[in-house]
């Protein structure tokens, strides 16, 4: 066999500028295009389920609203159409798990697998500078999935958005907080944010580990711990909540606590249900027991009136709807920095690392 | 100029020593081969060399005086790791274009005439090549690069003989056409026998032997590299028990 002969080598440059960024551009695609097209197509197919889902939704919403007058068996008719349609949304775990699902798949394996396979002896060595590499990386697809998480969290607020108006409870009509614990993390900043942090996450834990497999477990469980840790202890502490007293608090409020006093002694629940119930005997009417809970409702709320008139009150610990965005924001910044944070760690363990 | 230079360098994982208060000077312009017995620390001394692992103790610059791992060595400097790190779900193409743009120089023209000469077509997905086609890949990614100096770690040691046979052969056309210094780590010595000048031997993380083939076996009065080594490794135990 004859080996072929290279020209003769250049002569050295000593002053060398580090090798331009964008080289690493098409780099990343090559090596990424699986992952990202697939992020992409699962997204995307997603938002076109939601699409139609939403375009009913929102139709029985219109015709609910605008249906008149008020309470003729037609508009109860159009009302419980509405309010009767569930679909896999409603328990909206499926779009829960999606940023979670992109931070292990795409952020776990991305120097997992490097470590895995010893491909990190090749491009490690490279004349483009291992940290430097990690970073473009890093870098290019944490913006790329945080980028197709925030177009995706647009047609979920798109869907979402009827059951946020104000005014659906005086309808009858279902509302809910977007407060929700289910659905305060697929706002427009916290979705995103959430993903990005799952994919910092995974590459941190892809480092750290250097399997696969075990890197996308350990993702998926310290996601899910964060994600529950911060929905169910830290966000209520973002802002101080306020304390009411009024029984009419609007459906777009976060109700974090409720209890009655009465004469500046706070009253335990059983005492109160003692108080309670022969109070809501006496105002309930006898009715047809098809829509009896609409007329619970009004029960409940009259017996509550009665009891502010005779010495007791009602307080309620709230979050107001109004402070939504700036809980959105203050959630969507703590989540970057500690993205960015994690993604720093990676860097630097990149960098440190003995082969 | 000296491609690789090492004073007291050594390297610890955990408790135990890779490799030990090793000072040594590789000069250019050679084929040096860095035998031992498997554990030697040959990797380690490989790795240090190439930037991938930080020593514990002592230093090593490359190059003539550039740290191992700086852009400067990275840039002079290709390795080729042992069983041949491939982006396996990359064809051939992709693999050349990745190579190429991580690096200031690449001779394009080279790696495709090369592949062609070998007959691996480019389309093929990298891990879909047999054993000794992903080293010749590997290998014409490293040569492509002009580098300096040629880093081997085992390169033949999962190899068939033919396939060894023409993976030494492209070595040694390199070393001898274009100057590359060349330093290749082996156990199987007889591989080394027809292309190296400069020997290193290393055992239990220690140097034992350097300096050039001719020299060394004048010295010694051994026939064969193989032979020379041999002695110097069958002595290390007897020093130890003393």
């Amino acid at each position: 066999m004859t080996a072929q002969t290279m020209p003769a080598q250049p002569a050295e440059d000593t002053t060398q500028r580090p090798l331009p960024w964008q080289r690493m551009a098409g780099v990343i695609w090559r090596q990424h295009r699986f992952a990202l097209v697939s992020v992409v197509a699962l997204l995307g197919a997603i938002a076109v389920y939601l699409w139609i889902l939403g375009s009913s939704l929102h139709n029985a919403y219109a015709a609910a609203v605008a249906c008149h007058p008020v309470g003729s068996p037609a508009c109860q008719d159009a009302v419980n159409n509405f309010n009767g349609i569930g679909n896999f949304l409603s328990n909206d775990i499926i779009v829960q798990v999606l940023p979670a699902a992109i931070g292990a798949f795409v952020g776990a394996p991305l120097l997992a697998r490097e470590m895995e396979t010893g491909t990190f002896r090749y491009t490690w060595t490279q004349g483009f500078g291992r940290w430097r590499w990690a970073l473009a990386k890093l870098a290019a697809l944490g913006l790329a999935v945080t980028v197709a998480a925030e177009l995706f969290s647009l047609v979920l607020g798109w869907y979402y958005q009827p059951y946020f108006n104000t005014g659906n409870y005086a309808l009858a009509l279902n509302e809910m907080s977007p407060f929700n614990s289910g659905l305060f993390d697929l706002g427009r900043v916290t979705f995103a944010a959430w993903t990005l942090a799952a994919f910092a996450i995974g590459a941190l834990a892809g480092m750290l580990i250097r399997r696969v497999v075990p890197a996308i477990a350990v993702t998926l469980a310290v996601y899910a711990g964060l994600a529950f840790a911060v929905g169910g202890f830290l966000r209520e502490h973002y802002l101080t909540p306020l304390v009411t007293t009024s029984l009419n608090l609007p459906g777009s409020a976060w109700v974090l606590g409720q209890w009655w006093t009465r004469g500046g002694v706070t009253l335990s629940q059983a005492t109160m249900v003692q108080v309670m119930d022969p109070i809501f005997a006496r105002k309930i009417p006898a009715v047809p027991s098809g829509d009896v809970h609409l007329f619970k409702q009004e029960a409940l709320a009259s017996s509550m009136q009665y009891l502010t008139k005779h010495g007791y009150t009602y307080w309620t610990r709230y979050q107001p709807g109004s402070r939504f965005w700036p809980f959105q924001w203050i959630e969507g910044g703590w989540l970057l920095a500690l993205s960015v944070l994690l993604i720093a760690a990676t860097i630097w363990l990149v960098r440190r690392r003995a082969a | 100029m000296n491609v690789v230079e090492t004073n007291g360098l050594g390297k610890r994982y955990g408790g135990t020593w890779a490799l030990r208060e090793c000072t040594l000077s590789v000069p250019a312009g050679h084929v040096t081969a860095l035998v031992g017995p498997n554990g030697a620390g040959k990797t380690t001394l490989l790795n240090l060399a190439v930037g991938l692992a930080a020593p514990s103790a002592g230093g090593v610059t490359v190059l003539g005086g550039a740290p191992a791992g700086s852009p400067a060595a990275l840039d002079g400097i290709a390795f080729v790791a042992q069983d041949t790190p491939l982006y396996k779900n990359l064809s051939v193409a992709d693999m050349i274009y990745v190579t190429r743009q991580l690096n200031r120089r690449f001779d394009q023209q080279y790696a495709h005439a090369r592949l062609a000469q070998l007959g691996i077509p480019p389309k093929r997905k990298a891990g879909k090549l047999s054993g000794g086609q992903q080293a010749q890949l590997a290998l014409t990614l490293a040569l492509a690069r002009r580098p300096r100096l040629l880093v081997l770690d085992e390169p033949v040691a999962m190899l068939d003989p033919i396939a060894r046979h023409d993976f030494m052969a492209t070595v040694q056309a390199a070393a001898a056409a274009d100057g590359v210094s060349v330093l290749l780590s082996s156990h199987v010595l007889t591989e080394l026998e027809r292309v190296a000048s400069y020997l290193v031997l290393l055992a239990r993380g220690q140097v034992r032997l350097v300096g050039q083939v001719s020299d060394l076996l004048a010295t010694s009065r051994q026939a064969s590299l193989e032979e020379l080594a041999l002695s110097y490794l069958r002595e290390t135990p007897a020093e130890v028990a003393k």
